[in-house]
């Protein structure tokens, strides 16, 4: 689940950590600001939204459609009522490992990724000439607030617990043939994302003044 | 025994059973016929509770499974052996694995038990040296054999069989048929097939119901079969032109 999602993961961070650090240096240029800020607000962008929330679209793109898709297969294919007629429940034993294993290896995912973006920023800063090395790495220690992880690790439970259980709920009451599992796969991911996106605005809505300094 | 009381079911406006009774005996195969459609599928997954019923209850040698509590319908359903349609093999599995799955959940034996259990039962329905084949490497004939033994495996005292021989060649029907009768035979289980091919009404036959429309419309034996005098039953027995054949010689 997570192992088979870490190159498009890693691709997706690698992109979005240059993209925000030349967008952020081009938007940013002036003499008011110093160039430290470019990559602190990289740095709060990654961690806080990019990484949690871009990543975990793309999460459910994957490992929301492909567990949508093998329970659907499982339920036209009869496999889910062998289950049942052996007296196993087959939700405890198909879809509870699923959700777990979600929750667990989801925000392994997105330390990973603010890693890799945060790092290829720096990459970009220092190939690109928008600001030096020594600037970058000065930014993304300026005025640190560690709560800004526990809230990207608080984000990342859960986007793994929703994207779990939407999929795993789509797939698992799939009713027809090959092509109501293609739908199921699908309904899967557009009712994730939107899960994704109210989860984050309700977060946000939550945990924000958090960040704030008192 | 498996007694089936007055169950009816529907889908929504759709009714699919209308009060459908009957008996199944121990050591015999139970056959239930009918056409395309008419609600046979619909009637076995009632049986084992995969469907919910309107109505009617189901006891499995006295005990009331459909309104039993959780524990009684585990129970019974660990009892139960069943071979699926498509033969419903878990395709993450090796052959092997999907054999040996209903000991690893529901047994406490060790895993060379577990393991002569399984290569018994291979080699009981005609497999062997497959055991690391996964079901995609597999025929169909193959996928059925592998689903009866995985039935058999828990030393079920109820074996149902849903459609064994659709998408089969005659012979590997056949072989298929003889094999859920030896089984039935050998081990003394209540076996219930869902079937309408018409070799296996007449190889494997020992107690017929004929379903029409959602309702019982006849019940017998396969040496009865052929004179029922019931219409719909006689439109059925003699749809092809062999059984046609074989009529005309008999009169």
């Amino acid at each position: 689940m997570g192992y088979d999602s870490l190159f498009i993961v890693l691709i997706v961070s690698v992109f979005l950590g240059a993209v925000t650090t030349l967008q952020t240096a081009y938007n940013l240029i002036s003499p008011l600001i110093p160039d430290p800020v470019i990559s602190l607000v990289v740095r709060d962008m990654t961690i806080l939204e990019l990484s949690p929330t871009i990543i975990a679209i793309v999460y459910a793109g994957k490992v929301g459609s492909n567990i949508a898709g093998e329970l659907g297969t499982m339920r036209i294919t009869e496999q889910i009522d062998a289950l049942e007629v052996m007296g196993i429940n087959a939700i405890s034993y198909l879809v509870l490992p699923k959700i777990i294993a979600s929750v667990l290896m989801f925000p392994l995912l997105v330390i990973l990724s603010a890693f890799f973006a945060i790092y290829s920023g720096y990459l970009t800063a220092v190939v690109s000439g928008v600001i030096s090395g020594t600037d970058y790495l000065t930014g993304i220690q300026m005025d640190f607030n560690e709560f800004g992880v526990s809230f990207a690790m608080i984000k990342a439970v859960v986007y793994g617990y929703i994207v779990a259980s939407i999929s795993a709920y789509k797939g698992f009451f799939t009713s027809g043939g090959a092509l109501e599992v293609g739908q199921s796969s699908t309904n899967a991911v557009t009712s994730s994302c939107i899960g994704i996106l109210a989860a984050d605005f309700s977060l946000a809505y939550l945990l924000a003044p958090f960040l704030t300094p008192s | 025994m498996i007694e089936v009381q007055n169950i009816s079911k529907s889908f929504g406006d759709k009714q699919v059973l209308f009060d459908v009774s009957g008996n199944f005996e121990k050591g015999k195969c139970n056959l239930i016929i009918g056409m395309s459609g008419t609600g046979k599928s619909v009637l076995l997954k009632c049986m084992v509770a995969l469907l919910p019923t309107d109505t009617g209850n189901v006891l499995y040698d006295n005990r009331d499974f459909t309104h039993g509590d959780k524990q009684l319908q585990t129970d019974v359903r660990r009892e139960i052996g069943m071979l699926f349609q498509g033969g419903a093999l878990f395709d993450s599995k090796s052959v092997e694995q999907n054999v040996m799955f209903p000991l690893e959940i529901l047994t406490k034996m060790t895993p060379e038990e577990k393991l002569d259990r399984v290569n018994f039962c291979l080699e009981r329905v005609g497999l062997e040296n497959v055991n690391n084949k996964m079901p995609s490497e597999i025929s169909g004939g193959m996928k059925k054999r592998v689903g009866i033994a995985r039935a058999m495996v828990n030393n079920p005292n109820y074996l149902f069989c849903d459609e064994p021989n659709s998408g089969l060649d005659p012979q590997t029907s056949i072989r298929i048929d003889n094999l859920i009768k030896e089984i039935t035979d050998e081990y003394k289980i209540t076996t219930v097939v869902v079937t309408h091919d018409m070799n296996s009404v007449l190889e494997i036959g020992d107690h017929i119901i004929y379903i029409y429309e959602g309702r019982k419309l006849w019940e017998g034996d396969n040496k009865h079969i052929m004179d029922s005098g019931v219409k719909e039953l006689d439109d059925f027995v003699f749809a092809n032109r062999m059984m046609r054949m074989v009529k005309d010689k008999s009169l």
